[in-house]
């Protein structure tokens, strides 16, 4: 709780900073008041079993470890900002508290215990992010993305809204837990029909949300248009906080009615994976690459709402920390190549290994990760996803899957071959130390969880 | 904590060239690595007792939540593919110490070294996945980065194929795991589980795919000519001496022993398809007109020859792979160095460009003839005890296939020797007239590789006796259980 209230009041005194014209001030202030976020976050570990604010709220260990993915992956996006925001306009102080704003959403969609606060939560992040989308105002492409956004967005927002409606016709309550009871109850009494068609409507608003397909059409666009540290951040925090509040939902209300929304979840995931892949393999740009393979990583995600159960939560937050990690890397090495080449293409990191050995082995790092590679923290995600699946005995999915992980591959390989194996002519690119310090820490995190999982492998 | 040693240091060593950079000390750090290591490996041997069964035994929690132990140890079959591997390493620095290769190249061997150890020691099955591909990894690198023109398609071919072989591994581990009592990795327990007949002729295919594909087995040996003739030399003796083993290895240690119904079922199968890779590569090397490749496919029937008698499953079949993987190892390294010396002097592959070289290279010549003859199998060279004994499991099993394979293996003579009339013999030409004989460090490589071959040929026996209680007891197991049912 205190969390959210510091990154509010944090955001607030980032706009007067900005008023006062205090712009070097600006990022040291909100970087201290994350950390002290994550301190208040981190402190509730184990402390409340029941919701506060009459039901509304719930900081379990769940909305805990979330909300501290969130916070450390906003961090490591701001670490590097230092001049990006300069560059797009003068008015940086409203970009970092937009910011900060989204992220206070975020907190509340990982804690909610009330299906208004989800509502809140996601519109609060919802309309930050539409702004953030279109920062570059003179840019065509920024603009486009900022309008398909909102227009998806608000879209999909409809559907969730109409859904928690018929939930709420049903069940007469917004509350998670009496939403739970009703459906307990209902495994005798039987189930209205307009909770099944909410349950629908909130799935599909949800997938919006995350980008999983067949929903997903806004994502690479707006991730193409948008500038690529608001991609990352979108692409990073947003999906992570989301996808938790997808997981949320199921966990507490939807569990027992597995058998219908089973066929749905099952159809959605197998189309998200296939999609993104197959999709990702005929990029030629690495953002957009990047875009599509996380579509994908969002049906290797649904694996845990397909094995819906105790250890899903764990191995959400495994592979949601090694994604984003691994994400932070590959947008902070692009940030730095499109700097110098202005292309975000395959080809502009031709020649990167010799020029930037230690730029282009923590992009390595990165990829191999994403690519569910041993000795990689995205490799104990994957891991730990089959093994749920398996346990479920859905071995045909897991096969697809594994084909899928092979496309992964093939994909992620492509940078990794331009970097090592193509030569160019190009200059050293030269490298702020908080660039050095964010890539460096992200690529021993990465390989840490891999070689010593433990760490978070049994928070729950 | 014997084991953890011997693992961490490759490690060492490859943290420590790997920072050395483009220094020209590197190789001289990696050489004093992979001898220490070998020494290590040697002092291991000694204290190595045939009977005891597994030893050196180190079993630590890791991922204790999901049953996972860092579980690892040394019987005889490991032991020799540990001797192989820290045996192979120091002679592959030698063979390219005139490359002058930067530290990372030598780091991301030493760094596989240890992926390979951890392969053929691991006793728990998701350390055996991690090692097996934390061996992959680097040698994609070693290929990709400093191998021929092709080398980024063919590299990018042999990664994804192997990355994909292996995954379908993982899920058959996973699955194990899933029925196992405790929910654990531990390959005690794996070889425990009495699942039924049709369930574990799947998990059969799951591992054999994963273990052909690196072999490699007929028909999953489409990547292997092209990415060893595109390799560099050290990474072509890095695949073919050492990383196919794992392949063989695992066969023994986790397929057959994991699936033993599954193997009653699809054993002849693997068997068949074995020996058709004996005979199909054998007839394609013929016609090579490339050195590499034809070594390359001679490989391959080499290989089919080992994987044949381990899929008999009876002591001599076994007893003979364990020793011709050890005598394979070392004939073609030796083999490619050789090549790899007459390639770069003559300034091509192809055996027609070739000749006369024996004349002004005559301690070449001789060494490579002992090397050929090793690996054509003449007796009193290393290759004859252990193809003797293939054949003879074979033989057991049944006669046509022995009789197939035999006569292949004869077959083999007469192109290896052609080859060597070729490459050696006859009329010198332009590019041959001058040809320099060994210098120091080749003689250095090429004389331990000699030895080898005669000295394993003559005196085999204290080899054999490594392996052999572990073999018996391993067919034991596995007869027990068929028996059972």
């Amino acid at each position: 709780m205190n969390a959210i209230i510091t990154i509010s009041l944090l955001a607030l005194f980032v706009l007067y900073l900005g008023l006062f014209k205090a712009t070097k001030s600006l990022l040291p202030a909100t970087l201290i008041g994350l950390l002290v976020a994550l301190g208040f976050t981190l402190a509730e570990w184990n402390v409340h079993t029941t919701p506060i604010f009459s039901g509304m709220l719930l900081f379990d260990n769940f909305a805990v470890a979330f909300g501290a993915i969130c916070i450390v992956s906003t961090f490591l996006i701001l670490a590097i900002a230092k001049q990006s925001f300069e560059r797009i306009s003068e008015h940086v102080a409203e970009y970092y508290a937009i910011m900060l704003f989204a992220l206070a959403g975020m907190l509340v969609m990982l804690s909610y215990h009330n299906l208004s606060m989800l509502f809140i939560g996601i519109e609060i992040m919802s309309v930050s992010l539409y702004i953030l989308a279109g920062i570059k105002k003179k840019d065509v492409a920024s603009n486009e993305a900022a309008l398909k956004y909102f227009l998806m967005g608000a879209f999909s927002t409809g559907f969730l809204l109409f859904g928690i409606t018929l939930i709420y016709g049903a069940t007469g309550s917004f509350d998670l837990s009496a939403i739970s009871d009703y459906v307990i109850a209902g495994a005798k009494t039987g189930i209205d029909p307009l909770f099944y068609t909410g349950l629908l409507l909130m799935l599909v608003g949800l997938s919006f949300k995350v980008g999983a397909a067949p929903f997903h059409f806004w994502s690479p666009d707006v991730y193409e248009g948008s500038p690529a540290l608001i991609t990352a951040f979108m692409s990073i925090v947003a999906k992570t906080a989301g996808f938790a509040a997808f997981l949320r939902l199921f966990l507490f209300c939807f569990a027992p009615l597995h058998d219908f929304w089973m066929p749905a979840i099952l159809v959605i995931t197998v189309l998200t994976l296939l999609v993104g892949n197959i999709t990702a393999l005929y990029q030629h740009s690495f953002k957009r690459m990047l875009a599509y393979s996380g579509i994908s990583h969002v049906g290797y995600l649904l694996f845990a709402i397909i094995a819906l159960g105790a250890s899903s939560v764990n191995s959400v937050f495994v592979y949601a920390s090694a994604y984003s990690i691994a994400t932070i890397i590959a947008f902070a090495v692009l940030i730095l190549v499109k700097r110098q080449t202005q292309s975000e293409e395959f080809d502009a990191f031709n020649g990167l290994g010799k020029s930037n050995p230690f730029l282009a082995f923590a992009l390595t790092v990165s990829m191999l990760s994403l690519g569910g590679i041993p000795l990689t923290a995205g490799f104990i995600g994957k891991f730990m996803m089959f093994s749920n699946v398996l346990g479920e005995y859905r071995i045909w999915l897991v096969i697809l899957a594994v084909l899928n992980a092979v496309l992964g591959i093939f994909y992620y390989l492509r940078v990794v071959v331009a970097m090592y194996f193509k030569s160019a002519e190009r200059e050293r690119i030269t490298v702020s130390a908080n660039f050095n310090w964010v890539i460096g820490i992200s690529a021993i995190i990465t390989i840490l969880l891999g070689i010593y999982p433990n760490l978070v492998a049994n928070l729950f | 904590m014997d084991i953890l040693l011997l693992l961490l240091l490759p490690i060492a060593g490859a943290a420590i060239t790997a920072i050395m950079g483009s220094s020209p000390k590197a190789k001289y750090a990696a050489l004093a690595s992979s001898l220490i290591s070998l020494a290590y490996a040697i002092c291991l041997v000694a204290r190595f007792q045939p009977e005891a069964g597994t030893q050196f035994l180190v079993n630590q929690p890791w991922l204790t939540s999901i049953g996972i132990n860092f579980k690892a140890g040394i019987d005889g079959i490991s032991l020799l593919l540990v001797l192989l591997t820290n045996g192979l390493l120091p002679l592959i620095v030698l063979a390219g110490f005139k490359q002058h290769q930067s530290g990372a190249f030598y780091g991301l061997m030493l760094f596989m070294q240890a992926g390979l150890l951890t392969v053929f020691t691991a006793l728990d099955a998701f350390l055996f996945y991690v090692g097996w591909e934390a061996a992959l990894i680097p040698i994609y690198f070693i290929c990709a980065l400093w191998g021929g023109e092709n080398r980024i398609k063919v590299n990018l071919k042999f990664f994804v194929y192997t990355i994909f072989g292996s995954l379908f591994m993982l899920l058959a581990i996973i699955y194990l795991h899933l029925q196992t009592p405790g929910k654990t990795y531990d390959i005690q327990d794996f070889y425990a589980l009495n699942l039924d007949a049709t369930t574990q002729g799947w998990i059969f295919w799951a591992f054999f795919l994963a273990f052909a594909i690196k072999m490699p087995v007929f028909p999953f040996h489409t990547w292997q000519p092209d990415t060893y003739t595109e390799a560099p030399t050290a990474g072509t003796m890095l695949l073919s001496g050492i990383m196919l083993k794992m392949g063989i290895y695992g066969v023994i240690r986790w397929l057959i022993p994991v699936a033993p119904l599954g193997f009653s079922q699809w054993g002849q199968t693997a068997l068949i398809l074995s020996i058709i890779g004996v005979v199909y590569a054998a007839v394609i090397a013929f016609t090579q007109k490339d050195v590499k490749r034809l070594v390359a496919y001679s490989s391959i029937s080499h290989v089919g020859l080992i994987s044949a008698g381990i899929f008999v499953w009876n002591v001599q079949g076994l007893q003979g792979a364990m020793i011709q993987m050890l005598n394979h190892g070392i004939n073609v390294v030796g083999m490619f160095f050789v090549l790899d010396i007459i390639i770069r002097r003559v300034g091509t592959r192809e055996i027609a460009s070739m000749g006369g070289i024996a004349k002004s290279a005559p301690q070449l010549a001789i060494t490579f003839l002992i090397i050929l003859l090793g690996t054509v199998a003449l007796p009193l060279t290393n290759g004859f005890i252990g193809e003797f004994l293939l054949l003879m499991g074979i033989y057991q099993y049944n006669l046509w296939l022995a009789v197939v394979a035999g006569l292949t293996i004869i077959f083999g003579a007469v192109y290896m020797l052609r080859m060597y009339q070729q490459v050696m013999l006859g009329e010198a030409n332009k590019a041959t007239e001058k040809f320099a004989d060994l210098d120091f460090t080749e003689k250095g490589v090429l004389y331990i590789i000699c030895a080898l071959v005669i000295l394993i040929g003559v005196y085999p026996q204290p080899i054999l006796n490594i392996s052999e209680p572990a073999v018996s007891q391993l067919i034991e197991v596995v007869n027990a259980k068929l028996l059972a049912r």
